[in-house]
């Protein structure tokens, strides 16, 4: 629109001093024409979904919210006068908070970088094509049918100190001469928990990078091959690249759901032993559970801080990056 | 790609994608063994790997001691009632989303995007009070209402990719030809659709049959009970009765499993389309 207008005012175009940055008009937008019948029909195509995420979403998020701001506990609902900041400074001055924190980033990187360098590496070995691709595919996409309850549940079997199959193969291997209480002791149980999460969080990782490759054209290959670069330089200066912006925002969406992730560790050891495998979430839980909505809810404004502020200065790190290549 | 691939670059490949099939695979195979053991044989040395006899005894157990018939029955009422209208008025919202410019769009496709990043607990209290309020609890209409919000904003955003592949000139041709664009929408559009139209519904389906805190949240007596929650009943006691909890396992994940392989294909485009475009 505004590239027609110029011209028609006889502006002189800068064409040569600028590659001209208006894009024409893509032919899969369409121009809106303000017509009753056409906004109305919207209004009514929008109108079931909104509804439902409004009442049942938004309505419960928002007076969850003001919440965090008043004296409210289902043990005695007398006094549910709003208190400013008080739930804040309970929470602040609660040094369980702290070990939940520490736990929480623990959580979300131990668990984080294993997934993303296994995922890695099965993306890269299934670009190419075999036989029973498809097969494997579907085989290792099936931990994402089973909820993360009960992984935690049957990574709590499996880790069992007596009975546990973990224990048994080690043992085998001649790794360990006598059994290891996994779920009792806070380190272990918190390398047990992140195991689980990584063999659950492998397969999307794999599943987006996998998909990335296959949009990079097989030309840059051919190029990079002709210009005699080995394997692990095509990787690092073609192949991550190429599909940084995919790996920049998978990376930035696992790390918001890892930290609102409490179901495995909650069917695991319930944040057990003593607290130690805590995080955030799974202690909001058990605070909603002992009825101080308050408290709960101050807590889920700090993971909304925290998690906005990683956001924004993630992009404004990958963006940047982005801005410099070009 | 085009690369030649070495002998030792295939053995290491073939080597490594098999360890993690194996591991991905061994949970799965492990529950399952033990609940195949007779309930005595899950705690005796040395662990077995295959069982001497399978007895259906911890399956058996489950239907006449726990209600499990009640808890599968209501899962399954839930899920498939909820998958199935979050799904119709998802398609409704998609359709729109994908096809049309109009002012509201990005803020209405941003408040899709946030509901995924709050944590869900900060809403459990205030739910509770207004289903209350509602005569809700305790109730599995409650529940399904509950779910089909949560389904909503994902499902649209999942299906509103599989739309945007879907070229506007067959809409456009059947429209000349005297559909209507509701026509062109139900005679043309959907049949087109249906891959991507079950992934969406075998995604919700399965969100709701796992979904565990909500619905302890909102459904207390046994009778309603869902089988996660059921589940985490079995836990709350101090001594888990494995042999019931892992028959109970594979009575939940196998149905799920299914489902899963007959859409992983559409399910992973769906996951993928919206990523990769950026």
């Amino acid at each position: 629109m505004s590239l027609s207008t110029s011209k028609q005012a006889g502006r002189p175009t800068r064409r040569g001093a600028r590659p001209a940055p208006l894009k024409t008009t893509d032919p899969r937008s369409r121009k809106p024409v303000f017509t009753i019948r056409r906004s109305l029909g919207i209004a009514g195509f929008m109108a079931p979904a909104a509804l439902f995420v409004a009442v049942f979403i938004y309505y419960p998020m928002i007076s969850g919210s003001q919440m965090a701001f008043r004296n409210w506990n289902l043990n005695d609902l007398t006094d549910t006068s709003w208190v400013g900041f008080k739930n804040f400074q309970t929470i602040f001055s609660d040094p369980v908070f702290y070990t939940v924190l520490d736990n929480t980033l623990i959580w979300v990187v131990a668990s984080l970088v294993p997934q993303l360098v296994i995922g890695f590496a099965i993306a890269l070995w299934l670009r190419r094509r075999f036989r029973f691709r498809g097969l494997y595919q579907a085989l290792i996409f099936f931990p994402w049918a089973i909820s993360g309850f009960l992984i935690g549940i049957l990574f709590r079997w499996m880790f069992n100190s007596e009975f546990g199959v973990v224990n048994d193969l080690l043992s085998k291997v001649g790794l360990i001469d006598e059994p290891i209480p996994w779920l009792a002791e806070p380190k272990t149980a918190m390398v047990a928990v992140i195991i689980a999460n990584v063999w659950y969080g492998v397969t999307f990782f794999a599943i987006m990078i996998l998909a990335a490759l296959q949009s990079i054209p097989d030309e840059l290959y051919e190029a990079a091959e002709l210009d005699g670069a080995g394997k692990v330089r095509t990787l690092f200066q073609v192949t991550i690249p190429y599909i940084r912006a995919t790996l920049a925002l998978t990376v930035l969406l696992r790390v918001i759901w890892i930290f609102n992730f409490p179901d495995i560790i909650f069917g695991m050891t319930g944040g057990g032993p003593s607290n130690e495998t805590h995080i955030v979430t799974t202690w909001m839980i058990t605070i909603t559970q002992q009825g101080d909505y308050g408290k709960a809810s101050a807590l889920g404004l700090i993971v909304v801080a925290l998690l906005l502020v990683f956001s924004v200065f993630y992009l404004m790190a990958t963006r940047e990056k982005k801005g410099a290549r070009s | 790609m085009i690369r030649k691939e070495s002998f030792a670059g295939r053995a290491t490949r073939i080597t490594f994608l098999t360890v993690w099939l194996v591991i991905t695979v061994f949970p799965l195979y492990w529950i399952t063994i033990t609940s195949f053991k007779a309930p005595g044989d899950i705690f005796t040395f040395p662990l077995a790997y295959w069982p001497k006899d399978f007895s259906f005894e911890n399956y058996k157990g489950l239907f006449s001691k726990a209600q499990f018939g009640d808890y599968l029955t209501n899962s399954l009422l839930v899920a498939a009632v909820a998958g199935t209208v979050a799904t119709a008025i998802s398609v409704l919202s998609a359709y729109v989303l994908a096809r049309f410019e109009f002012r509201s769009k990005t803020s209405l496709l941003m408040a899709a995007l946030v509901t995924q990043m709050i944590p869900s607990f900060i809403a459990l209290g205030p739910l509770y009070t207004m289903m209350t309020q509602l005569k809700l609890v305790d109730n599995r209409l409650g529940l399904i209402l509950v779910y089909i919000a949560v389904c909503i904003p994902f499902s649209t955003v999942m299906l509103r990719g599989f739309f945007e592949n879907v070229p506007d000139a067959l809409e456009e041709a059947a429209m000349i030809d005297g559909c209507s664009r509701f026509g062109a929408l139900f005679r043309v559009l959907l049949p087109v659709m249906k891959p991507g139209i079950v992934a969406a519904f075998i995604f919700n389906f399965v969100n709701c049959w796992n979904e565990l805190f909500l619905s302890v949240t909102l459904m207390n007596s046994d009778a309603n009970k869902t089988i996660p929650t059921a589940l985490n009943g079995f836990i709350s006691s101090f001594n888990i009765d494995w042999g019931s909890m892992s028959a109970a396992a594979v009575l939940t994940i196998v149905p799920t499993m299914v489902l899963f392989a007959f859409a992983s294909r559409h399910i992973v485009q769906g996951l993928t389309s919206g990523a990769v475009k950026g």
